[in-house]
């Protein structure tokens, strides 16, 4: 045993004994922390914990999927340039390599008091510390017409079966056809994913049905993520793409795939309506403090959810501070500090107080060329934020194939740290 | 290792932050926000960062920093950090096997 853990170990069996831990927490030998959603931030979470604690932390990951299908890289699905099987891996080297105990199951609902997790199928999950990453809920019911008609006027926009319907309907589009998307208003999930949406699929229309239209309808007033790189790949497919702004779309009628916005009607051979969103379910049915209705407020050193000791949610669910994009890269960030975080309390000391997270996001323009956004994010103690550091991160000068190649790679790599 | 974490932590501490206490593991959190491109604990395939010398390492970030070495990206990465914060990450990296 090292010197770390076996102090370690002193030091959580001092905290434990010093707080009235719920009952199965305390019949446990050693800390337990319970992890609900494993996407880019659960998963990560999960793994650093185990890691970084050398196994003397026990963690126990909830997740509904028995798969992880990534959302980055899920728009070259849709544009015919991978298929499912490369974008889709699963949780058996968290459990081989980390000793994550993964359940696959429904998560209904948290208990703060008790610290613990309500599923479907396994009971109540009971741990010394909660980690919430139930990533977005779309609010479908926003948009007359929309709930329960997913599967005829799909979002794509968490990644898996999903993904196959728009690929599949894509295919199935005549030469001529129209292909309509929307996007809602910020904050989203990955805010350029919507635009290298666009590129890809033009990019597929302009290779095998050059006589089609893309509409990108925009609630927002203007491309809101790469913006003068996205209007400069937009151009390169000529009339094939046409951008409208300030579009809120109000109403869609599945059966015709019409779609109302304030100003027009659209109709479309391909609907692909991406909602507007909130913190996942879980957030609601937990009562988590939430901004604005819709994201969970927390403390940028812990992650602590407001008004919750001991639960902590991560990822896209979280109310973004100034500069911070709702990305699996960023999400995979918080993990690593709310690992970092649990261990500090869980041996006794306070969270980090200069945590620093990073983001990078590779956006495609067509089948081989991408381009980046990165940004640095270093805590401010007068703020109590994590604010971007001014003057570093940018944007890449052009879209270029060593870039597309790059972003590969990338995936390459965060999918292993997440998962692996 | 602990002990010289511990002892770069404190230097850290007393050279920015005389009235705030480092973290124990600032090194180990500072160098896991590379592992999105670098992998866990620097050992990726194709940038590995794990077990370079720390010389090196910090020679690389100034020449990104300056612009000297071109890149797509890590000019901009790397201008996100303190220098302090660098040499932290680099001696993580360089101590691990």
């Amino acid at each position: 045993m090292s010197l770390y853990r076996r102090d370690f170990l002193r030091a959580t069996a001092a905290a434990a004994a010093a707080l009235t831990l719920p009952r199965i927490a305390r019949a446990r030998a050693r800390p337990h922390v319970v992890v609900v959603g494993g996407g880019f931030g659960g998963a990560t979470a999960a793994k650093y914990l185990r890691m970084w604690s050398e196994g003397a932390v026990e963690v126990s990951l909830i997740e509904r999927e028995a798969a992880f299908v990534s959302c980055p890289m899920s728009n070259l699905v849709i544009g015919g340039l991978k298929g499912m099987a490369d974008i889709t891996l699963d949780y058996e080297r968290l459990r081989a390599n980390w000793g994550v105990r993964v359940i696959t199951d429904e998560a209904l609902g948290v208990d703060p008091v008790r610290r613990s997790v309500r599923t479907a199928r396994h009971g109540e999950i009971a741990g010394d510390r909660l980690v919430l990453a139930p990533g977005v809920a779309f609010e479908s019911a926003r948009i007359e017409g929309l709930a329960g008609n997913e599967e005829r006027i799909p979002h794509a926009w968490k990644a898996g079966p999903q993904t196959a319907i728009l690929r599949a309907q894509l295919e199935a589009m005549p030469d001529g056809g129209v292909f309509a998307m929307t996007i809602p208003r910020a904050p989203y999930r990955c805010p350029p994913g919507p635009y290298e949406r666009a590129c890809v699929v033009a990019h597929y229309l302009r290779t095998t049905k050059p006589r089609s239209k893309l509409l990108v309808l925009d609630a927002n007033e203007g491309i809101i993520a790469k913006k003068a790189l996205f209007e400069r790949a937009f151009a390169r497919y000529g009339t094939m793409i046409e951008y409208r702004p300030n579009s809120t779309l109000l109403a869609v009628d599945a059966a015709t795939r019409e779609a109302e916005f304030e100003f027009e009607r659209v109709r479309a051979d391909v609907l692909n309506v991406i909602p507007p969103m909130r913190a996942g379910e879980l957030a609601t049915r937990s009562g988590l403090a939430l901004v604005n209705g819709a994201w969970a407020e927390v403390d940028w050193l812990a992650f602590g959810a407001r008004g919750m000791p001991g639960v902590h949610v991560i990822g896209d669910a979280v109310f973004p501070a100034p500069g911070m994009p709702k990305s699996g890269h960023m999400a995979n960030q918080h993990a690593k500090v709310v690992a970092a975080a649990i261990l500090n309390e869980l041996a006794g000391l306070p969270p980090n107080p200069t945590p620093v997270v990073m983001n990078t996001c590779y956006s495609f323009v067509d089948d081989r060329s991408a381009m980046h956004v990165a940004s640095v994010h270093q805590y401010d103690a007068a703020k109590a934020q994590l604010l971007p550091v001014p003057g570093a991160g940018g944007l890449s000068e052009e879209a270029s194939v060593a870039e597309g190649r790059t972003a590969l790679k990338w995936a390459h790599h965060i999918w292993a740290d997440t998962l692996d | 290792m602990t002990n010289r974490l511990l002892a770069s932590a404190f230097v850290l501490a007393c050279a920015v932050a005389p009235a705030q206490a480092a973290d124990p593991h600032l090194a180990r959190n500072l160098a896991a926000t590379c592992a999105n491109c670098h992998g866990t604990g620097g050992r990726s395939v194709y940038e590995p960062l794990v077990g370079r010398p720390r010389e090196k390492l910090l020679s690389m970030l100034a020449d990104f920093r300056s612009g000297e070495h071109e890149a797509t990206i890590m000019h901009q990465i790397v201008r996100g950090y303190t220098d302090e914060q660098l040499e932290l990450i680099a001696t993580w990296f360089s101590e691990q096997r």
